[in-house]
């Protein structure tokens, strides 16, 4: 026994330094990067709304995982496809015709409402197909079991729309109406930007319509609460968990949108780093918990816009946007370690489905 | 119409959607179109055939098979509706492809496509149509036959199948070890001849339905177990010893990817297999081993200190394991799924640092590391394949040696009475923390040891050679064999390394087909194609939990 405590104190002992090692290069960096002060206002502003924008999509993107853990308590690794395949699809379907024949430059609105229903539609589809097929015939094995379905999954589509749709980036065709700034407070920002904030803004109040005061909804949350229960009450298990699929899959779907329109480019592996980067905001707000989902995408949107810039540059390393993703990955890391529970939620109760 | 009374057409239209939806798939994806020039058998059918014909024939003989009992000439009616089903959608979807311009939103239905589907000649929509109705009928009407024929059918065919398809290396192989006289009267223009396929077939078939009859016995003096394991040994101790010979340069190369392949797989099987520990950045290690040997023997500019390969191997293996000890500590406290998590971002990590220009005055950013020397036996550097496969042999029999030990040990027991349940496991006194992370570093350094091989086998190294995909062919690959099982192991290397690299045609669609095993695998045979004993077991228990009740 005293062994033991002696082995586990060794192991937090190395966790406490590393939680300080970190928290170091954080602090000097900033404290370094505020002296020097190599950016102006409008820089930081910039950071700040493009990662408001940014984490606006990872927040999207997180509520399908958040969802989903909710109700399986599973890991759904595939999701990042589910928001690839919806804007993948669609841009080399519709939205690329579209703008071959002239009525995406002179119908914007209804032309973009068509392309964000077909990405959601087919974001749907692909997420049904592959719940129905990869996951619920394993939902009472071993939790190692549907997590490799979903690894299998995951390449499984990616390679199949690339198949479909080719290896190549394929550029998203610009609107010429949403390119250029808007005046806001003293400074201006891209439309595209002001686009995916308030699109986000009205969907995700949406959606907490829906979860919240819809029975579909009170459903979902039955479900995720305890199944047997929730089947008792009439319930139809299978199809909630379908619908919560479905619904994690709608967002995704509207995030492929934003995603194509801030970035102007589409591509078959899209949905492997935006995925992980959900996942992380989605165990940063705490999974399970839409709001968290939300909260947690904003955060990682804005430590990665503003964290290169912040601490990196000013510790002289060279080339520092090249480290963006590993901040996004060190930060996966570390709350997975630290604080599993996530940031702002509650200790979950250890379930063992 | 007493005759179609309780026909049961329920699950057709369910059946007849997937199958349609399948071949429209392997036909608008590419495949198809990739495997149109591949002559299974010369001048009668490409593997391309049985990709679009190949599906509606799966499926009718999955429908015929539900047919009642005493009733089953059902089935053949359901054969041919699905057949007449199926064929109608090809026919249409042919008729599209010709007259609208789809190729610029799908990339792969080219007129190349449109020319194999319809067999090559105009008007061959019908005989597509046909060819799909007597493929279907074909299906169905396996069902019909008696299990060990259709067994041996499906042997047979399988086996002429694979033969046909590595008919190029085959016919490579024959030349230089019997003249060309007998490889082009067996095989011309990269397939089987008629008559061989003919003769192949009906003996693989022969032999496969005898020997399910029990008409075949142990051939040979009988022997007592011990004996017989023995000769055993000896024989396929020799038969490795000399496989380059037999092999040649190209396949040995191949051979050797198999064997580093293997030698991942055996510390990944570690993890995964034994312990229970999902392992989703794997490849980091890999990656260590090979930039430690890179660093350690490169006579480059940024070799640190030039020693020799068989100095660094140890010292390579003992730093990709202290990374995975380092690596484990804080994340085994973690549970299953937040581990792979975890360990995929610790990967990913691990190989944009190596791209980044922060580590590029130490491990040469995208240039990677050149000039890595080739062990040296005596003055002898060994370059060829067939030189460094004995280098691959010793690793991989020191690996399988150690895994087998370890396995059959005390700690083994622990690591799967871990995987099975840790709070019981726990509650049995086994400290867990501990455990998993000997577990973890016992296979970082298999993983090591793969890596440094690597490194010199190539001569150069770059972070692009250590992705994430890696890691998931590793796990694909115990997962095909079994996992927790050492040949199940080396026959998931054999079938996920070596086939694609013979299938060149293939490689493309390598990472869908990987996609397809695994959920495969994980609904219908979870426990491998060469299952460990234990995991059968307890894969299913239910199963007789249920028969029993």
């Amino acid at each position: 026994m005293r062994d033991r405590l002696r082995k586990l104190d060794f192991i937090d002992l190395f966790l406490w330094i590393v939680r300080a090692a970190i928290v170091a290069v954080i602090l000097i960096g900033t404290v370094k990067t505020i002296l020097s002060n190599p950016y102006t206002l409008r820089n930081w502003e910039d950071f700040i709304i493009f990662g408001i924008a940014q984490g606006s999509m990872y927040a999207l993107i997180a509520i399908g995982y958040t969802l989903v853990y909710g109700v399986l308590q599973m890991i759904n690794f595939a999701h990042g496809e589910f928001f690839m395949s919806g804007i993948f699809a669609s841009t080399s379907a519709v939205a690329i015709p579209l703008a071959r024949a002239g009525y995406l430059a002179s119908h914007p609105i209804p032309s973009l409402l068509l392309i964000a229903l077909c990405s959601i539609l087919i974001s749907i589809a692909i997420s049904l197909l592959t719940e129905r097929i990869a996951y619920r015939p394993l939902r009472h094995a071993p939790r190692l079991m549907p997590l490799i379905t979903a690894i299998g999954a995951s390449f499984f589509w990616q390679y199949y729309f690339r198949g479909l749709f080719g290896s190549q980036v394929i550029p998203f065709p610009d609107i010429p109406q949403l390119e250029g700034t808007v005046p806001f407070l003293h400074t201006f920002v891209l439309k595209s930007h002001v686009l995916v904030i308030f699109v986000t803004l009205v969907v995700l109040v949406g959606l907490n319509f829906f979860i919240t005061s819809t029975r579909p909804g009170k459903a979902i949350r039955a479900v995720a609460e305890n199944k047997d229960v929730a089947a008792l009450m009439g319930i139809n298990v299978n199809r909630t968990i379908s619908l919560t699929f479905a619904t994690g899959a709608a967002m995704a779907g509207v995030a492929g949108m934003l995603y194509a329109l801030v970035f102007h480019q589409v591509h078959f592996f899209m949905g492997f780093i935006p995925g992980i980067k959900a996942f992380t905001a989605a165990v940063l707000g705490g999974i399970g918990s839409i709001p968290g989902a939300a909260v947690g995408g904003l955060f990682l949107g804005l430590f990665e816009s503003l964290g290169p810039s912040l601490f990196l540059q000013s510790l002289g390393i060279p080339a520092f946007n090249q480290l963006k993703d590993v901040i996004a990955f060190t930060m996966l890391v570390l709350v997975l370690i630290f604080r599993p529970q996530g940031i702002v939620g509650e200790r979950l109760k250890e379930k063992k489905a | 119409m007493s005759f179609f009374k309780d026909l049961d057409l329920r699950k057709l239209p369910m059946q007849l959607l997937v199958a349609s939806i399948i071949t429209l798939s392997v036909s608008a994806i590419g495949m198809v179109e990739l495997f149109g020039g591949r002559f299974v058998i010369t001048g009668l059918f490409t593997m391309a055939q049985i990709l679009f014909l190949g599906p509606t024939a799966f499926f009718a003989y999955r429908a015929a098979q539900e047919a009642p009992e005493g009733k089953k000439w059902q089935g053949m009616i359901k054969a041919l509706l699905l057949g007449v089903g199926v064929g109608l959608v090809m026919v249409v979807f042919v008729w599209l492809a010709q007259n609208l311009d789809v190729r610029s939103i799908f990339i792969n239905i080219s007129p190349r496509l449109i020319n194999i589907l319809t067999f090559e000649h105009a008007g061959g929509a019908t005989t597509l149509f046909i060819a799909l109705v007597l493929s279907a009928l074909a299906g169905g009407a396996l069902a019909l036959v008696p299990d060990k024929l259709r067994n041996a059918l499906l042997v047979g065919a399988g086996v002429t199948l694979l033969v046909g398809l590595l008919s190029e290396i085959l016919a490579e192989r024959l030349r230089s070890l019997f003249g060309s006289q007998l490889s082009s009267a067996i095989i011309a223009s990269k397939a089987l001849q008629v008559v061989p396929a003919a003769v192949l077939f009906l003996l693989v078939a022969g032999i496969s339905y005898m020997r399910q009859s029990g008409r075949i016995g142990k051939v040979g003096p009988t022997l007592k177990p011990s004996q017989t394991k023995i000769v055993r040994t000896a024989l396929i101790s020799l038969l490795l010893l000399v496989l380059p010979m037999l092999l040649g340069s190209y396949l040995t190369e191949v051979t050797n990817n198999i064997g580093l392949f293997f030698l991942m797989g055996l510390g990944l099987n570690i993890v995964v297999g034994l312990a229970g520990l999902l392992d989703l950045g794997y490849v980091a290690f890999f990656a260590i081993g090979a930039y430690t040997m890179a660093a350690l023997t490169s006579t480059g500019h940024l070799g640190l200190a030039g020693i020799s390969f068989w100095v660094a191997l140890p010292i390579c293996v003992a730093v990709a394991a202290m990374a995975g000890f380092i690596l484990g500590m804080p994340v085994l406290r973690m549970r299953g799924d937040y581990l792979a998590i975890v360990t995929l971002g610790f990967g990913e990590i691990i190989r944009i640092l190596a791209l980044s220009d922060l580590m590029k005055p130490y491990i040469g950013g995208a240039q990677g590391i050149l000039n890595i020397p080739k062990p040296m036996v005596g003055e002898l550097a060994l370059i060829r394949p067939e030189q460094m496969y004995y280098v691959i042999l010793i690793g991989v029999a020191i690996a399988m040696f150690m895994s087998t030990r370890v396995r059959d040990s005390q700690i083994g027991r622990r690591w799967m009475a871990m995987r099975e349940d840790e709070d019981v496991a726990e509650a049995m006194g086994i400290n867990l923390v501990n455990t998993k992370l000997l577990a973890f570093t016992i296979g970082a350094g298999f993983s090591g040891l793969a890596g440094a091989i690597f490194a010199s086998k190539l001569g150069s190294i770059f972070p692009h050679s250590f992705n994430l995909l890696i890691s998931i062919n590793v796990l694909s690959l115990i997962i095909v064999g079994g996992l927790g099982s050492i040949p199940g192991t080396l026959v998931g290397a054999i079938i996920l390394v070596g086939l694609p690299e013979l299938l060149r045609e293939f490689a493309e669609f390598r990472w869908l087909a990987y996609g397809v095993l695994l959920v495969t695998m994980m609904l219908n045979r979870p426990e491998g194609f060469i299952p460990s004993e234990v995991i059968k077991r307890e894969l299913h228990a239910g199963d007789e939990a249920e028969q029993a009740g």
